[in-house]
């Protein structure tokens, strides 16, 4: 895999791989598509694919529930776990200047 | 101990929870070193503790109150770090329970937590070596990985540091944990069990089970976690039903032989799970155990997954693309880790990822976006769902000749730590086994059946049709009924200590 490559997966996945992390990494990848490549030999024609296999259990639906409260507004528990806020707002940096 | 003997000694007030719970807490503290759990909190264990008495006192418990029970730290618990066995999420605390944490727990059966369990980093390894945390230790042989992810429940149950856990199972990760630690577990069927408030890995896979040292135990666990969750559209509404109800009942009802009580049962044994590559020690294992399934009456015969071996590829390009979709929900602005060093918005998400995720996670990331990406997608990911099908209906091709499946859960024993770990294809190839169960969303489970020359465990597969755990449970019992496989203790069950 080219270098090109993996910094474009990288960047479509928000993530950095450093210059010397590139050459093991790309060899990772290669074997693991090179499994993948398995999947080529098998003759899918006519198949539907599966994307759940709650389509082998039960007819497929899309249940909605009863529009009712149920969980209680937790908003300072929930903001507990930001890594940075100020009076209630999440803080990121700045976007607009 | 088990759960019944347990349940016995509480409403008997033998035991009280308190003591029960002291007793589990001192064991974790010596066993330190098996790395077992991440997070402890003796003082909310203790508070349980007191209340689930306070419920036997007055008469209001159920058969699991006052038991107690670590979770996979997978699942978010109030109280109690939830971490994924990840750096990114390090230090959050859950502002609510997972419904199998809350119907375990005061609120549902009285069950009482001792802690959470280490895991594979976002339940994505097949050694608990991927955890942020360190390796859990096998306590059959601290040199050797527990199996994972699922790997710390494994050890809490095996090392007596729990009387039962939690696990999820995306491709083996309940069932191979057991196999390498010795003890029983069960993956049900998929949507029997809530996925809310389970950090998700790959949402069409992922599906929560219980892990303890036999069958009958997970029956009563299955009583208290399946059910229908309006908060998980997945989750499937099915009329209530006991696991427990088959314990002991001949698999024919009309036949009233006690020595042959697995009469009338067929089991399938695929061929393709004793191909190559199977070692020898966990073949004469499984051979012996379907020697002992037939003197309790079963039939054994042959039939055929011809898709086994690619179930490998299948599972590593569905499950990343999941995880890959899953994971971006992780980009250190609500909650979890954040970088310290970053110029704007964009670096500060990938700093905080790049720092934040480890290496199987990122690896895992990237081959997803690969498989999802323009030009890749109908080769890789659509080829692999067309595939899925297949092997589903493979399954649904071998039911029509037996009643449940049978045979090795992973074609080895226990590996050393370190042995596998830089090499990625050679983990996944273990998964051989396991994976296919939950690509079709069938019920499956592993328990113990004997043990190599050098005493590491083995477990003996069993995967049912759909909705079968009852009688996958009712099978099993059986088999430990007969066996004493399921009650050897480790050695070095704690860390210095022997039993």
């Amino acid at each position: 895999m080219k270098t090109e490559e993996i910094t474009h997966l990288a960047k479509l996945s928000s993530l950095e791989v450093p210059e010397n992390e590139i050459e093991a990494l790309s060899e990772a990848l290669e074997s693991i598509l090179q499994l993948a490549n398995q999947l080529q030999s098998i003759d899918t024609v006519g198949i539907e694919p599966l994307f759940h296999p709650i389509e082998m259990i039960t007819p497929l639906m899309q249940p909605l529930r009863p529009d009712q409260v149920t969980e209680l507004n937790q908003r300072e528990a929930n903001m507990a776990n930001a890594p940075a806020q100020f009076e209630g707002l999440f803080l990121v940096p700045k976007v607009i200047d | 101990m088990t759960i019944e003997k347990l349940h016995e000694a509480l409403i008997n007030k033998q035991l009280s929870s308190v003591e029960v719970t002291n007793y589990f807490l001192n064991r974790i503290d010596t066993a330190k070193d098996l790395n077992a759990y991440i997070d402890v909190q003796p003082e909310l264990s203790l508070a349980q503790a007191r209340q689930a008495d306070q419920l036997i006192a007055q008469g209001n418990q159920g058969y699991l109150t006052g038991i107690p029970i670590a979770h996979k730290d997978v699942f978010v618990t109030k109280g109690w770090k939830s971490t994924a066995a990840s750096k990114m999420l390090g230090n959050y605390q859950s502002p609510f329970d997972a419904t199998v944490v809350e119907k375990l727990g005061m609120l549902g059966s009285g069950m009482v937590c001792l802690g959470k369990t280490n895991m594979d980093e976002f339940a994505m390894g097949s050694s608990n070596e991927n955890s942020a945390f360190g390796p859990a230790l096998n306590p059959w042989n601290l040199d050797y990985v527990p199996g994972g992810s699922s790997g710390g429940s494994a050890v809490a149950v095996a090392a007596g540091l729990t009387i039962a856990a939690t696990g999820t199972d995306t491709g083996g990760s309940i069932r191979q944990p057991a196999a390498f630690c010795g003890i029983t577990g069960i993956k049900p069927t998929y949507g029997r069990v809530s996925r809310y408030g389970m950090i998700a890995y790959a949402s069409s896979l992922d599906q929560a089970g219980p892990m303890a040292k036999t069958a009958s135990e997970c029956a009563w666990l299955m009583n208290a976690i399946a059910g229908k969750d309006l908060r998980d559209s997945t989750s499937i509404e099915r009329e209530n039903e006991d696991f427990t109800r088959l314990l002991g009942a001949n698999w024919d009802s009309s036949n009233s032989n006690a020595s042959q009580p697995l009469q009338g049962l067929k089991i399938g044994v695929p061929k393709e799970f004793f191909a190559k590559g199977l070692n020898h020690e966990v073949k004469l294992a499984i051979e012996e155990a379907l020697k002992q399934f037939e003197a309790l009456g079963a039939v054994c015969v042959e039939v055929s997954l011809p898709k086994t071996e690619l179930s490998i590829p299948v599972y590593y390009v569905l499950a990343p693309a999941e995880a890959s979709s899953n994971l971006s929900r992780y980009d250190g602005v609500r909650y979890g880790y954040r970088s310290e060093k970053y110029k704007d918005l964009a670096q500060m998400y990938t700093h905080s990822r790049t720092e934040g995720f480890g290496a199987e996670v990122k690896r895992r990331i990237l081959v997803g976006a690969y498989v999802l990406s323009q030009g890749y997608y109908e080769a890789y990911y659509l080829q692999a769902q067309k595939i899925r099908r297949i092997i589903a209906q493979d399954f649904q091709t071998a039911f029509t000749q037996c009643d449940v499946l049978m045979g090795p859960v992973a074609p080895d024993v226990a590996w050393k730590i370190g042995e596998k770990s830089k090499d990625p294809i050679a983990m996944y190839l273990e998964d051989i086994f396991t994976l296919s169960a939950n690509l079709a969303g069938l019920p499956a489970m592993s328990l113990p059946c004997g043990f190599n020359q050098s005493g590491l465990p083995i477990g003996l597969q069993m995967i049912g049709n759909y909705f079968n755990e009852a009688e996958m449970l009712q099978v099993a019992n059986h088999f430990q009924t007969a066996t004493e496989w399921h009650s050897m203790q480790p050695l070095q069950n704690v860390a210095g200590e022997k039993s």
